[in-house]
């Protein structure tokens, strides 16, 4: 009989503890469970104000990157796969560069209605595309900004390949920093208690079981317009703070980057989460701006992590942390034939 | 313009042809059709310009390697992932990006990057002047196709792919490899890809960023076509094919790379599952 090693996981005591028991006795399992949770907030929060002034805008970009992953994550939990996500962002960035040229409302208005717009009009350019799923959707997702990025380069709407340009700039970078953290916690915190709720709840049936969505007397069809709508809304705020942040707006807008970003930030944290991708964003902005001289190639790197973690860690870094925290491992020897998984 | 239309057509069909063989078979969608196609295109211009192979030897080693690259993709990091459509989804986009965006970063961009046509003249047919090349295309176009056919209506491995295609439990238990059968029709498909390749390049200049627009055209006439219907592709690429002419001819050439998406949209509208899209897909697309 050959034995065979197999590994074990069992959950700490402490984990235990303050999981069933909801009596929390002493400081240590106090902060077992809250440390992981205000730490990471309280870091950014630090270091987002001390950083010297070139990463400080590089902290506001990655805080911008971060709300694109959580809202790719929120799609993909609804099961709605965006290969284009670059598209919701452009939309907004695109409909705030009109409404702050053409109508000249301050970044306090135009960024709500560039935002609102862009919602509405990424729902629309979306919704042929919902009676798919699967890999049909992902397939359609991928095609419409591309498309569409040729429609504005030949029509010339909205300033065409220009954009629109000399826009109104943000007040100072310390006001810029606090709104964009304050929106990232808001669109993080806000995401995960809709998705726990029993609204929410729909939404994750679309992905796992549709057809039980559509047994209860639901339609998938009017789910999904508004998990679009939602997802959406958080890109185009994006987009939004992003033509006010850079003063233009042009096609740049639908740069590849944005949608390999928003994919390879989930991936890499962990998806199905919402603080996995905000993980993965916190390590590929900074990542990002320091392959900066790469030119071109940062696409690369992006997309080979990307490929990585989805064939070797496919659970991605958050399960791995939150494993490597909650339990304990070891070897232990287990007779061959028996196999685990 | 019925010719040019015509001939449009062909290589329309030539680059969705590869997608849709390996999707077909494997229900792998392979996003990375562009980077082998760009890849291919490439690999054939590097032997042919820099080594100096003869023209057959440099394209057919072009073909080979890219099918080779397509047949390690399966091998190396779809196999892990089979059946969660998302991550083969994200793994072969991914590998497309990181082909073409290697490529740019390389510096693959302008007129030195072409590949030569096979024979410099042209005929008139119908009162068209057409280069030898548009027609090599139409008739390497027509015989891939009935090879293909052949090959997988009359061989073992054939009757293989197909029995993997329509189920793919009982193809296991009558001693056929899923896994094996899946490997080669990513390696197929990448085949194809490359050949389509080799014929098209010489008509225009090889460049990254037709990687991305031959994704989004494979992607467009599959869609209209029916995913995994051969005959919907062939008169998908046709019927966008000719659209294209139409509108080139009479509208507006700048709007031609509209006409794909503008299609695709209406029928997916009207008819989800494309126009030869069988029952089954109709299920599971809802």
């Amino acid at each position: 009989m050959i034995l065979q090693r197999r590994k074990e996981r069992i959950d700490r005591p402490i984990k235990a503890v303050t999981d069933d028991i909801f009596c929390l006795s002493s400081i240590r399992e106090i902060s077992y469970l809250v440390i992981p949770r205000v730490l990471p907030i309280a870091a950014i929060l630090v270091l987002a104000f001390l950083v010297p002034p070139y990463w400080k805008k590089v902290m506001v970009i990655t805080f911008i990157m971060a709300m694109m992953a959580l809202s790719w994550d929120f799609m993909a939990s609804c099961g709605l796969t965006s290969l284009g996500q670059a598209l919701f962002f452009a939309l907004g960035a695109y409909s705030t560069g009109a409404v702050n040229h053409y109508l000249g409302l301050p970044p306090y208005l135009s960024i709500p209605m560039g935002t609102l717009v862009g919602a509405l009009l990424s729902t629309g350019c979306i919704f042929p595309a919902l009676r798919l799923r699967g890999i049909y959707f992902s397939m359609v997702t991928l095609i419409i900004p591309l498309m569409l990025m040729r429609v504005i380069e030949t029509t010339g709407v909205l300033g065409g390949t220009e954009g629109t340009r000399g826009l109104t700039p943000l007040p100072g970078i310390a006001f810029t920093m606090t709104v964009s953290m304050a929106a990232l916690w808001a669109t993080f915190f806000c995401l995960r208690r809709l998705i726990n709720s029993d609204y929410g709840l729909i939404f994750l049936a679309l992905k796992d079981n549709d057809r039980a969505v559509e047994a209860s007397g639901l339609s998938i069809l009017w789910f999904k317009v508004q998990a679009i709508f939602i997802g959406s809304a958080v890109c185009s705020f994006s987009g939004a703070f992003m033509t006010h942040y850079y003063m233009s707006v042009g096609m740049s807008a639908f740069a590849l980057d944005l949608s390999v970003f928003p994919m390879a930030a989930s991936v890499v944290g962990g998806m199905g989460t919402l603080a996995g991708p905000l993980l993965g964003a916190m390590i590929l902005g900074p990542l990002s701006e320091a392959l900066r001289s790469f030119g071109s190639f940062r696409i690369v790197i992006y997309a080979a992590l990307l490929g990585g973690f989805v064939a070797a860690l496919p659970e991605g870094l958050f399960h791995y942390l939150a494993r490597k925290y909650q339990q304990i491992e070891r070897w232990v020897e287990a007779p061959s034939g028996i196999s685990e998984d | 313009m019925l010719v040019y239309g015509f001939i449009n057509s062909v290589i329309l069909a030539l680059i969705a042809l590869g997608f849709s063989i390996t999707f077909g078979i494997s229900r792998v969608a392979n996003f990375s059709h562009g980077g082998f196609y760009v890849l291919g295109g490439v690999l054939t211009w590097y032997f042919l310009m820099k080594l100096g192979l003869p023209y057959f030897a440099a394209a057919g080693l072009a073909i080979i390697i890219v099918g080779m690259i397509g047949l390690l993709m399966y091998r190396v990091l779809l196999v892990r992932l089979r059946g969660l459509e998302l991550s083969e989804v994200i793994t072969t986009f991914s590998v497309g990006i990181v082909i073409l965006e290697l490529l740019r970063s390389l510096g693959i961009m302008g007129f030195e990057y072409r590949t030569p046509v096979f024979i410099d003249e042209s005929v008139e047919i119908f009162g068209v002047g057409l280069g030898i090349q548009r027609i090599i295309i139409v008739g390497a176009g027509a015989v891939l196709l009935v090879a293909l056919h052949l090959f997988v209506h009359r061989t073992r491995i054939g009757l293989a792919f197909r029995g993997v295609a329509q189920e793919e439990h009982t193809s296991l238990s009558v001693g056929i490899n899923p896994d094996r059968i899946s490997m080669l029709s990513l390696a197929l498909g990448s085949t194809i890809c490359a050949l389509a390749a080799v014929l098209i390049l010489p008509l225009g200049v090889i460049s990254v960023d037709e990687g991305y627009d031959i994704l989004i055209k494979a992607l467009a006439v599959c869609i209209i076509g029916g995913l995994e219907s051969t005959l919907g592709v062939l008169v998908a690429s046709f019927i966008i094919g000719y659209i294209e002419a139409f509108t080139s001819m009479y509208i507006s050439s700048s709007l031609v790379s509209v006409v794909p998406l503008a299609s695709m949209l209406a029928i997916l509208l009207i008819r989800p599952s494309g126009l030869f899209g069988k029952s089954k897909e109709i299920e599971e697309r809802v």
